[in-house]
């Protein structure tokens, strides 16, 4: 075999392992419904069935007029923070999703946390500008700070998903 | 010569790629036959691989449909304990009378004085009941085994047999089903146990909660249909069964009936209530609920003040052989206290604590393995209260310390009550004279009995649970006076 053959015969492999590759990724893209994730539905966060039950909480509840899962869940600062949110997110749930290792109940961490307070303050701003103006919400009432609800939900839990039974 | 090792370099990458993507297009597929499992599995719940229809009692046919179902309901033959209830990991559970000896003289000439043991998971309620020496030393009846067995269609073929009318293939709601299954459950009822016994095989199975076609939750005791019809027409307030306040307010043409009229909600209480109850199941009157004139204690102690056997005879379950007084004994009430505290208020049932949902990759169902929720407080508890695991291990426990602890108060009240009544038998006073601290002795001892033996120390409705054993040592206290008073001091 020829230096130039060689040459010829891995660059034909390499070829020919990306088309496939990219043949099965964007297969896989599709029958995942990866699409799907770049838009703002709410029927896309029950792709994966796991969403189901806050899915049909926010359908009967109070928020499903005025608020998509995006609307509160996302932050809306700069874009780049909403796509750098939503993209950690949605790597750490297809992670957990395909992997099967979380622990149920499933649980908002802090950092979601405090993107929801951002956007409930808002939308409702004129109405709590002056009960968040000295800074007493957000203050979990909770001292170690392991409950999950903080701020506005603590207490108005059922706003976005409905009432819990 | 210049060519050669710069191609060969270039010829390594190629080689690195090739290498590098093929790795990569295998975990792509890795991942798209993830992503087909759960979309598949999010398809079909459940596969009708044997046919079952209502004459299927055996739970294992059920399981052959409903594996996932049927791997929890297995695994309440697991032993586990908590503080105040389950039997422990040993062969037989612990004896209750050993750990309390207060029962001892509580219960003294009853059958509960013999032999009282802590409770075990489902699987074993009828080897339990066919091997415990209250049934085995005391005659019983085939009352019994409304609770502790599937009787569903043992009563319906015992109906058949005494003239019912209809094939056991009719649908469970017809009305010749109903008059197979009431006339079945009265024929039952009055038989020996040893004999009753013979006619059933399987603790409670799939067919008592479910309907075999639908899968529909569907109540099948007797006792509690009568029970639930007469509770609808008492005048109780009842704001956590809506349905019987509907039907309260409608034409009430036909009986309620939780088949029909009830919530799914509800049913995931009322399936629970068909044993999780208190009941009369004698040998003097067919088994019923005494829920005529309310679920709370006073209510169903008046109920059974008025009541009246065939003979004419007042109520009773037995007589004290210490004091002579006429007593009551409570079963296990869960389905009365939970209806008074506040998550029976909230909407919340049995099944969602005790039952909780659980995942199976993309497939959600509920946990058959019935057990106290304090050992799954994750899925039981942290659905609706969003704390730590250990703070609402705490809050119960809290409630349930207190409620002991009021207990205990109100045991050595009663015991020290039935000892002033026995001395005071032994001295010679006149029963006559004792007639109101017997009364009192009756009442103190019904409602120490009716959260001594409800299974959750209190918890199902912890301030309703404080307000009966306030009541009984008020009574208990109240019963020495009396007792002070007839000796004429």
């Amino acid at each position: 075999m020829t230096a130039s053959s060689s040459f010829r015969f891995a660059a034909f492999t390499a070829s020919a392992t990306i088309g496939v590759l990219a043949g099965a990724g964007s297969y896989t893209f599709v029958k995942a419904e990866g699409l799907s994730y770049m838009s703002d539905d709410p029927a896309v966060c029950v792709n994966c069935h796991i969403m189901r039950e806050q899915y049909d909480g926010w359908r009967h509840g109070p928020h499903r007029a005025v608020a998509t899962c995006n609307d509160c869940h996302l932050p809306h600062d700069t874009l780049l923070n909403k796509l750098f949110v939503k993209g950690s997110n949605g790597w750490n749930h297809s992670r957990e999703f395909t992997l099967q290792g979380f622990a149920e109940p499933i649980r908002i961490k802090p950092g979601n946390s405090q993107v929801l307070e951002a956007n409930c303050r808002r939308c409702h701003a004129t109405a709590v500008g002056d009960i968040t103006a000295h800074g007493t919400l957000g203050v979990p009432s909770d001292p170690l700070q392991q409950a999950d609800l903080y701020g506005c939900v603590r207490c108005h839990q059922s706003a976005g998903h409905g009432p819990t039974r | 010569m210049t060519t050669e090792p710069r191609s060969r370099i270039r010829r390594g990458h190629l080689i690195a790629t090739a290498v590098g993507a093929a790795i990569a297009t295998v975990l792509v597929l890795m991942l798209n036959r993830n992503v087909t499992i759960r979309q598949a599995e999010a398809l079909q719940t459940s596969f009708m691989v044997v046919p079952i229809d209502e004459t299927t009692v055996d739970p294992a046919q059920w399981g052959k449909n409903f594996p996932r179902q049927y791997d929890g309901y297995l695994r309440t033959a697991d032993k586990y304990s908590t503080t105040y209830g389950g039997a422990g990991s040993d062969g037989m559970p612990k004896s209750r009378l050993e750990e309390d000896p207060r029962l001892v003289t509580i219960f003294d000439g009853y059958a509960f004085a013999v032999d009282f043991r802590l409770r075990q998971g489902h699987a074993h309620m009828l080897e339990d009941q066919r091997t415990t020496k209250r049934v085995t030393e005391r005659p019983q009846t085939g009352a019994c085994l409304h609770c502790h067995a599937s009787n569903t269609v043992a009563y319906r073929e015992a109906g058949l047999r005494h003239g019912a009318p209809g094939a056991l293939t009719d649908a469970f709601a017809s009305s010749s089903a109903q008059q197979q299954l009431m006339k079945g459950f009265e024929e039952i009822c009055k038989l020996p146990y040893e004999e009753a016994t013979m006619l059933v095989s399987h603790p409670v199975a799939c067919i008592d909660c479910h309907d075999p076609k639908t899968m529909a939750l569907r109540v099948t005791k007797p006792g509690f249909l009568r029970g639930i019809d007469a509770l609808a027409k008492s005048g109780e307030p009842l704001p956590h069964l809506p349905s019987i306040e509907r039907w309260r307010s409608g034409d009430r043409a036909k009986p309620y009936d939780p088949n029909t009229d009830g919530s799914r909600q509800e049913l995931r209480s009322m399936v629970c209530g068909q044993c999780h109850v208190e009941y009369y199941c004698g040998p003097k009157a067919t088994l019923f609920f005494p829920w005529n004139k309310g679920l709370k204690v006073e209510q169903i102690e008046e109920y059974y003040a008025e009541y009246k056997f065939a003979n004419g005879a007042p109520f009773t379950d037995w007589t004290h052989a210490r004091t002579g007084a006429p007593m009551l004994k409570a079963q296990h009430p869960e389905f009365e206290m939970w209806s008074q505290g506040i998550h029976a208020r909230s909407g919340v049932s049995c099944a969602d604590c005790h039952m909780p949902y659980r995942r199976e990759g993309a497939i959600k169902i509920s946990d058959h393995h019935v057990r106290s929720p304090l050992l799954d407080i994750t899925r039981s508890c942290q659905a609706c209260h969003r704390f730590p695991e250990s703070e609402l291990l705490a809050r119960v426990a809290t409630i349930q310390h207190r409620t002991k602890m009021l207990m205990d108060r109100a045991e050595d009240a009663l015991v020290q009550l039935i000892d002033d009544l026995g001395r005071s038998k032994q001295a010679g006073a006149d029963a006559s004279r004792l007639q109101a601290a017997f009364a009192l002795h009756q009442k103190a001892q019904w409602r120490v009995d009716f959260v001594n033996a409800e299974n959750s120390m209190g918890f199902h409705a912890p301030q309703e649970a404080a307000r009966i054993l306030g009541e009984a040592i008020d009574f208990a206290r109240q019963g020495q006076l009396a007792v002070r008073d007839a000796n004429g001091r």
